[in-house]
C-alpha cells in the first residue's frame, strides 16, 4: 500500500501555504497525516502535491484572550489533552480527547485536521458543533471564520474552499462559575470512530439551577449536529425533564446505517447517550462547590 | 512411557523461553527482513468482479513505467506450472496462483506485475488494463447448494465440493427410542485468524546449482513437496530456508500460490524476486480466509438431560477453490462427540463453492465452529428441561474411569477427567458467589449473565480427515523428527525441521533434550537447517509439537544416553545394566569408577580403539517418529484422527447495558488440562492468545461480502482485531491428566482456548438476554444487534400488557 | 528528496522519494528491520518509534516529515550489544511475546509510559498498549511484563526524568 507518487514541499509560512494551495487543485496539506496517510496508501486519495503545515507558526499554540480561547490548528491532541488552559476554559474538549483514537495517532493528529477531515464520527468536530466554536480559515486574502455548524456540511465534506487552510478554533469560555460536561460514546472497540457520540456542557447556579446548556451528538447524522434543548435552561435538569427534551430534540433524527451499526440502533442510543452525557454534565457541575470562583 | 511429574528437573518449570530474547530486541528474521541481492517486487492486479471471463490483459502501459520488468498472466503462469493440489477428488476444480480464462471471486489475483521497488509495481498494476465480461455469481452456501446456482467452476457440474453423510451407531432408533428431541441451527461467521504479519515470501533461482532458493513466512506441512510439484522440477532442486521467523500464523501461513508465482518469476527472469502481501492483498486475495459454516443438529435426550444420538448437518462455504475447507469439515469427527457419552452420531459434511476468497488451515481446523454447535446444543438441552447446565454437562461427560474411550466416529480418546477439572474450576471461582455476582448486576439494571463451554482439544495431528473423505488418497503417515549432535569439544546442538511462529519450540526441544540427558538445558544450541538438510517433518499445525517434536527429541536424547552409557561400560568392562548414567556421566555402581562427559565425548570422537565394537564414531543420533495411535487408513466410515486429547471449561460472566447492547465481560476463567506440561509459559500462552482469538470470531470479526460479491471488510478498520481493551484478564486453573500416548504425558495446547471460548462467550451473550426471551445464533454477535433485539423485544413486552 | 535524520542518537541520511514512510525509509535506507509493517494504514502499531519520546505510527508518517525530531527506535532500545533494558529483560521473564512480530512496537509504547509514570495502574498499561495489536498472547503475559519492569524501575536506584529539576540558565 504505497501511495502514489506526489512532490512534497513545507512552506516558510502561512502565506505561502495558502498561495502554493490555490495555484494547484491537486495539492493538499498534511499536518499530523493520521487520517490522510491512510487514504494516500489505499490511493484513495492521489494529491500531486503535499503541502507540509505542521510547523507553521502561525498555525500553532493555544491562547487564552477576553473570553476566547484560540486553539492553533497543528496543535497535537496530546498536546491539547494535557493543556492547562483546555483544561481550565474548555472542559468537553479535554474530557472528551482521551477517547480520540489511540495515544500513538493523538501524539502525532492534529485538532485542525481532525476539523477539516469532518468524519461524522469523529469526536473534535462533535466537540466544536456542540459548543458553537468558530473555524478560522486561513486564505490567500487573509482570514475568514464561519460557525462550526456550517462548516460541517456532510461526510468528510466542509465549506472549506481551494487555497484555504483551517488556522484555528475559537471556544467561547463559559463565564460561570459551575461547568460541568458530559461524554458518553458507543463503538465496536474502545476508541474506534463512534457509532454514536453524545457530549454535553451544562452551567449551573447556586441552586442548582441550569443557566446555560449545550448538547451535541455525532455518529449519528453525516455530520455532528447541536441539538436544542433550551427548554432546559432554568430548570434542575431532573431526569425526567432532560428525557423529555432529548426526545423532543431526536425528533425525526436522520441516521446512517453500515456494517456496524443500524440505524434503528443509532436512533435509539442517541437518545440514551444524550440523555446520559447531560446527567454526567449536570452531576460534573454541581461538584463545584456553590461559591467557588473559576 | 510418562514420567512422575514431581521427578522433572526441567520439563514444567518456569523457563524463559529462549527465543524471546532475539525478538525484545528486534533482531527476529522475518521474511520482509531477507534482501537479496537485485531482488525485484511483486505487486497484484485483482479481479474487481466477483464472476468475469478475463476477455483481455493489455500490461504494455505497464510495461512502459519507469522500473518495470515484467507482466506475469494467468496463461502464462499456468502453461509453465501444475495446478495447485486439491485435498479432495475433484480434477475439474483446478487452481493456479492467478486466474487462468476466469476470475472467479472479488478480489483474485490475475496478473503481477515484477518491477525494482514495491511502489514501482504498485503504479504499474495499475496501469494493467484487463477487460472483463461479468458473469452471475453466487455468494450464500444454501444458495451455491441449489442445482440452478451459477457454478463456480463449470466444468465439475455444481458448486458441490463434498456431501458426505456418515452414520455411526444405531442413530434412527437412538432417535425413535428418545422421549425428547430438539433441532436448531447456528452459524458461524467467515473469519480468521489474520497474523500481524502478513504473507511474504522471497525466491532466487540459481541455474548453475538447479537450486530454487525459498523464504517465507510459512506453516505448512510438505511445503517443498508442493513447490517441486507445481514447478515441475525435482524435489531437492527446492531449498526451503526454515530459520525464517514467522510473524504469527495460527494455522493460515500456507501461501502456496503465492511461492509458486515469485518462484516461477525468479526462474523466468534470473533474478531474485519477493512478493509481500499489503493488508489489502492479504485480506482480499491471500486465501487465507477461515471456516464459513451453517450447522444443523437435531439432538435425542431423555427427562435426565442425557442426549443419546446427534445428528449434525455442517453446510461450509468454502469460497471459490477448495483449498483446506472440505477438510476442515473432517477434523472434527475426531471429536464429533466433544466430552460426552453420545452413543450415535449422524454427520453430514457439505462443502460448496461460492465466489469468495478461498479458506485456509485455521487454529483448530474445524473443531473450534463444531464445538460451538454442540456446546449451543447441550444448553438447549438444559434449557428444555429446566436443568442446570452445569449438572446437564456433568451428567453427559465421559467419566474418568471410562478412558480409553472409543467414539461412535472410530476416535479414542486417550484419558481425561473433565468432573475434576470442572469441580476445581467451579471451587476456584466460588460459583454461588458468581451467581450472585450476577444477580447483583441484574439488580442494578444491567442484563446478565454465565456463559459455559467445555470442549476438547485434540493435538498430535494426524492426516486421517484425509484418507476418509477421499479414498484415493491413502496416507497414513504423519511424522517428525530430531537428530542431536554432540561434538568434539562436548557442546550440544539439536536440529528441528520446520519453521516455527511463536510457539518456542527451541525451547521446548532444548528442555526436552535437557532433561533426558540430566544437563542444562541453556547450553543446548538448537538450529533448524534448510529443508534439504532436513529430516521429515509436519510442521507445527494441530497442537502436534508438544507431542510429536517433544517425543522425536526425548527418543534421540534416550539414544544417545544409550550409546553414552554402552561406552561407558564398555570402559569398565561391565553389562550396560551394571552402570548408571546421571548428569552426563556414567559410573560403574559397584567399583566406584566414572567416566565423565568430556571422557566419553573424547573417547566417542578420538578414541575408535576405546569404543566397542560396531560402534560408529562421534556422537550423534535421530529419531524419526510416527504420531503415536496412528498409521491405518479408515474403515466403514471410521478413523482414530488424533492421538490426544486436552480438555477445556470455560466460565465466563457477562453484563450487557440493555439500552447500549455492548457486552463486557466482568470474569473469564478457563480450567485447562493439557497433560504433562513441558513449557508453562508458552501453554500460558497459548491459552490466552487463544481465547483472544475466541473473542474476535465470537464479538467482532468478520469477512463480510456484500450482495454485489465485493469484501467490504477490506483492512483494519472493518475488520475488527481485539485489542488490550477488548480481552479480559483470565485466569487459568490447571490440572493434568497425562497422555498415555506420550513420554512425560503432555498432550498439545497450540488451539487451546480457541477452541471454547466463542462457544463459551456466545452462551454468556444468550444467558444474559435470555430473560428476554432473545438468543443470537450466529457469529459475530454485533452490538448493534444485541441492541436492536432487546429493542424489540422491550417493546414486545410493552405491547402485550 | 535528501533527509537527514537523527535516529537513535545517530545523524543517518539518505535520499528518498517524498511518498516513502518513515517505516520504508527506516528498514530500506537505514537497514534498520526491527520496525515492522502490519497494515500500513494506522491500525496495528507494529510500525510505533518513539519521535522526541512519544509514540507515533511510522507508516503514518513520511521520511521527508521526520527530521528535527529524535528518532527511537527498538534498536535504540538496548544498552549494549547482548544487553538487554529493563523493559526488554521484562518481557522474556514474562513471556510477553510469542511470534515477535509486534513486539518492538509494544516495547516503545512500554518504555513510553514508564518514562513519564513509575507506577502505572493496570488500566493505564491497557491504554499505552491500545494502539497495539498483538494476535499471538491475548495480552496477558504483555502487561503483566510492563507491571514487573514497572516495580524493577521503582526499585532500582537510577534518576528517572521527573526526578531531574530543570535549572534555568541565568
Amino acid at each position: 500500500m504505497k501511495p502514489a507518487p506526489f512532490d512534497y514541499v513545507r512552506p516558510a509560512s502561512l502565506h505561502e501555504a495558502c498561495e502554493l494551495l490555490a495555484a494547484d487543485d491537486d495539492a493538499r496539506l498534511i499536518a499530523g497525516g493520521q487520517t490522510l496517510v491512510p487514504m494516500l496508501a489505499m490511493r484513495l486519495a492521489r494529491p500531486a502535491k503535499l503541502i507540509d503545515i505542521l510547523r507553521l507558526p502561525e498555525l500553532a499554540g493555544i491562547s487564552e484572550e477576553n473570553g476566547t480561547v484560540a486553539v492553533g490548528a497543528t496543535t497535537r491532541q496530546a498536546q491539547a489533552e494535557r493543556d492547562p488552559v483546555i483544561r481550565a476554559s474548555v472542559p468537553m474538549l479535554a474530557r472528551v480527547l482521551p477517547w480520540v483514537g489511540h495515544p500513538p495517532t493523538r501524539n502525532r493528529g492534529t485538532i485542525g485536521g481532525s476539523i477539516a477531515n469532518a468524519d461524522p464520527a469523529a469526536e473534535i468536530p462533535l466537540v466544536a458543533v456542540t459548543l458553537g466554536a468558530e473555524i478560522m480559515l486561513a486564505t490567500t486574502d487573509g482570514t475568514r471564520s464561519m460557525p462550526a455548524d456550517d462548516f460541517f456540511v456532510g461526510a468528510m465534506v466542509t465549506s472549506i474552499n481551494q487555497g484555504e487552510c483551517v488556522r484555528a478554533i475559537k471556544f467561547q469560555v463559559w463565564p460561570h462559575p459551575r461547568v460541568g460536561t458530559g461524554f458518553f460514546e458507543i463503538s465496536a472497540r474502545r476508541s474506534d470512530f463512534a457509532f454514536v457520540a453524545a457530549a454535553a456542557q451544562v452551567a449551573l447556579d447556586e441552586e442548582g439551577h441550569c443557566l446555560d446548556i449545550a448538547l451535541g451528538l455525532g455518529g449519528v447524522a453525516d455530520r455532528p449536529l447541536r441539538l436544542d434543548v433550551s427548554s432546559l435552561v432554568g430548570t434542575a435538569l431532573d431526569t425526567a425533564s432532560a428525557t423529555d427534551a432529548v426526545h423532543a430534540a431526536c425528533v425525526g433524527l436522520d441516521a446512517m446505517s453500515d456494517l456496524h451499526a443500524s440505524a434503528a440502533y443509532r436512533r435509539r442510543v442517541a437518545v440514551t447517550l444524550c440523555i446520559r452525557a447531560l446527567e454526567q454534565a449536570r452531576d460534573s457541575a454541581a461538584a463545584i462547590p456553590e461559591k467557588a470562583a473559576r | 512411557m510418562s514420567a512422575d511429574p514431581a521427578s522433572f528437573r526441567f520439563v514444567s518449570t518456569n523457563r524463559r523461553v529462549r527465543e524471546d530474547r532475539r525478538f525484545v530486541a528486534g533482531r527476529g528474521h522475518y521474511v520482509a527482513d531477507v534482501a537479496l541481492e537485485g531482488m525485484l517486487h511483486v505487486a497484484v492486479v485483482a479481479s474487481p468482479h466477483p464472476a468475469a471471463r478475463i476477455a483481455s490483459i493489455d500490461a504494455s502501459a505497464a510495461l512502459a513505467m519507469p522500473g518495470v520488468h515484467y507482466v506475469l498472466t494467468g496463461e502464462e503462469l499456468a502453461a509453465a506450472t501444475d495446478p495447485l493440489m486439491n485435498g479432495l477428488d475433484t480434477p475439474k476444480v483446478k487452481r493456479h496462483p492467478l486466474a487462468v480464462g476466469y476470475a472467479r471471486y472479488g478480489g483474485e489475483w490475475v496478473a503481477a506485475v515484477v518491477a525494482e521497488s514495491r511502489a514501482l509495481a504498485e503504479d504499474a498494476a495499475e496501469r494493467v488494463q484487463i477487460d472483463y465480461e461479468p458473469l452471475p455469481f453466487v455468494i450464500n452456501a444454501e444458495e451455491a447448494l441449489k442445482p440452478e446456482s451459477p457454478p463456480v467452476h463449470p466444468a465439475h457440474g455444481s458448486n458441490v465440493l463434498l456431501d458426505r453423510t456418515f452414520v455411526w451407531g444405531e442413530v434412527e432408533k437412538h432417535f425413535a427410542e428418545s422421549p425428547r428431541h430438539l433441532a436448531f441451527r447456528v452459524t458461524w461467521g467467515r473469519s480468521s485468524t489474520v497474523p500481524i504479519e502478513t504473507f511474504g515470501v522471497a525466491a532466487s533461482w540459481d541455474p548453475w546449482r538447479d537450486m530454487l532458493d525459498v523464504w517465507a513466512s510459512i506453516q505448512m506441512p510438505k511445503y517443498p513437496d508442493q513447490i517441486a510439484r507445481a514447478l515441475r522440477i525435482p524435489a531437492n532442486n527446492v531449498r526451503v530456508h526454515q530459520d525464517v521467523d514467522v510473524g504469527g500464523s495460527y494455522g493460515v501461513k500456507r501461501g502456496i500460490k503465492q511461492t509458486v508465482l515469485v518462484a516461477h518469476l525468479a526462474r523466468r527472469l534470473g533474478r531474485p524476486v519477493r512478493l509481500i502481501e499489503d493488508r489489502l492483498d492479504n485480506m482480499g486475495g491471500g486465501d487465507a480466509h477461515g471456516p464459513d459454516r451453517i450447522f444443523d443438529v437435531e439432538l435425542a435426550f431423555n427427562d435426565d438431560g442425557i442426549v443419546k444420538s446427534m445428528k449434525i448437518r455442517a453446510l461450509d462455504n468454502a469460497g471459490a477453490y477448495a483449498g483446506r475447507a472440505p477438510f476442515q469439515l473432517g477434523k472434527p469427527i475426531g471429536a464429533i462427540v466433544g466430552p460426552y457419552q453420545i452413543e450415535s452420531v449422524q454427520y453430514r459434511a457439505q462443502s460448496v463453492t461460492s465466489n469468495k476468497a478461498v479458506q485456509e488451515a485455521v487454529r483448530g481446523f474445524g473443531q473450534a465452529p463444531t464445538n460451538y454447535a454442540i456446546e449451543t446444543g447441550i444448553d438447549k438441552v438444559a434449557a428444555a428441561l429446566g436443568l442446570d447446565r452445569v449438572e446437564v454437562r456433568r451428567r453427559n461427560f465421559i467419566r474418568k474411569e471410562q478412558f480409553p474411550y472409543l467414539i461412535p466416529s472410530g476416535s479414542t480418546y486417550d484419558s481425561g477427567d473433565y468432573h475434576t477439572v470442572v469441580d476445581k474450576v467451579l471451587s476456584h471461582i466460588d460459583f454461588a458467589a458468581l451467581e450472585r455476582e450476577r444477580d447483583r448486576l441484574r439488580a442494578s439494571g444491567l442484563l446478565a449473565g454465565i456463559g459455559i463451554a467445555a470442549c476438547l482439544e485434540p493435538s498430535g495431528a494426524n492426516s486421517a480427515f484425509e484418507p476418509l473423505l477421499n479414498e484415493k488418497n491413502t496416507t497414513t503417515t504423519w511424522m517428525d523428527s530430531c537428530r542431536i549432535v554432540v561434538d568434539g569439544l562436548g557442546f550440544v546442538t539439536v536440529t528441528i525441521h520446520n519453521t516455527s511462529s511463536g510457539q518456542g519450540h527451541e525451547t521446548l526441544v532444548s528442555t526436552v533434550v535437557g532433561e533426558v540427558l540430566q544437563i542444562d538445558p541453556d547450553l543446548i544450541r538448537v538450529v533448524r537447517p534448510d529443508s534439504l538438510a532436513c529430516l521429515p517433518s509436519n510442521s507445527p499445525v494441530g497442537s502436534r509439537m508438544a507431542i510429536m517434536l517433544g517425543g522425536a527429541a526425548f527418543h534421540a536424547a534416550q539414544k544417545l544416553k544409550t550409546k553414552l552409557t554402552r561406552i561407558g561400560a564398555h570402559q569398565f568392562g561391565v553389562g550396560e545394566d551394571e552402570v548408571v548414567y546421571a548428569s552426563g556421566h556414567v559410573s560403574d555402581a559397584k567399583g566406584g569408577k566414572q567416566l565423565g562427559w568430556i571422557e566419553l565425548v573424547n573417547i566417542a570422537h578420538r578414541h575408535f580403539h576405546l569404543l566397542p565394537e560396531g560402534t560408529e564414531p562421534g556422537l550423534e543420533t535421530t529419531h524419526v517418529m510416527q504420531v503415536p495411535t496412528g498409521g491405518a487408513l479408515p474403515k466403514d466410515g471410521k478413523v482414530q484422527m488424533y492421538p490426544c486429547h486436552s480438555f477445556e471449561f470455560h466460565v465466563v460472566l457477562m453484563a450487557i447495558d440493555p439500552a447500549l447492547g455492548k457486552p463486557k465481560i466482568k470474569r473469564y476463567v478457563i480450567g485447562h488440562d493439557c497433560g504433562t506440561v513441558i513449557t508453562p509459559h508458552i501453554v500460558k500462552g497459548m491459552t490466552l492468545g487463544g481465547i483472544a482469538h475466541g473473542l474476535g470470531a465470537a464479538l467482532l470479526e468478520e469477512f463480510v461480502y456484500n450482495d454485489e460479491g465485493q469484501l467490504i471488510t477490506q483492512g483494519f478498520m472493518d475488520y475488527l482485531l481485539p485489542s488490550a481493551h477488548e480481552v479480559p484478564e483470565v485466569e487459568i486453573v490447571h490440572h493434568c491428566t497425562p497422555s498415555p500416548f506420550t513420554v512425560f504425558g503432555q498432550k498439545g495446547s497450540g488451539e487451546s482456548g480457541y477452541l471454547g471460548a466463542p462457544a463459551a462467550i456466545s452462551a454468556a451473550v444468550n444467558d444474559c438476554v435470555a430473560s428476554l426471551g432473545i438468543s443470537f445464533n450466529k457469529l459475530p454477535i454485533r452490538i448493534s444487534a444485541i441492541g436492536d433485539a432487546i429493542a424489540e423485544a422491550q417493546q414486545a413486552k410493552e405491547q402485550t400488557r | 528528496m535528501k533527509v537527514e535524520l537523527r535516529i537513535n542518537g545517530q545523524n543517518r541520511a539518505a535520499e528518498v522519494e517524498p511518498r516513502k514512510t518513515l517505516l520504508d525509509a527506516l528498514r530500506d535506507n537505514f537497514l534498520l528491520n526491527g520496525t515492522h509493517a502490519g497494515c500500513e494504514h494506522g491500525v496495528c502499531g507494529a510500525c510505533t518509534v518513539l519521535l522526541d519520546g512519544d509514540p507515533v505510527r511510522s507508516c503514518l508518517m513520511f521520511a521527508v516529515q521526520a527530521d528535527g525530531y529524535e528518532v527511537t527506535t527498538i534498536e535504540g532500545v538496548a544498552p549494549a550489544p547482548g544487553e538487554l533494558s529493563v523493559i526488554q529483560d521484562a518481557f522474556c521473564e514474562t513471556h510477553g511475546l510469542q511470534c515477535g512480530y509486534c513486539t518492538p512496537g509494544m516495547i516503545l509504547a512500554a518504555h513510553a509510559l514508564l518514562q513519564r509514570n513509575v507506577a502505572p495502574t493496570r488500566e493505564e498499561i491497557v491504554e499505552a498498549i491500545s494502539g497495539n495489536i498483538c494476535r499471538c498472547t491475548g495480552y496477558g503475559q504483555i502487561i503483566e511484563a510492563v507491571q514487573f519492569a514497572a516495580q524493577r524501575l521503582q526499585k532500582a536506584n537510577t534518576p528517572r526524568p521527573t526526578d531531574v529539576s530543570v535549572v534555568e540558565a541565568k
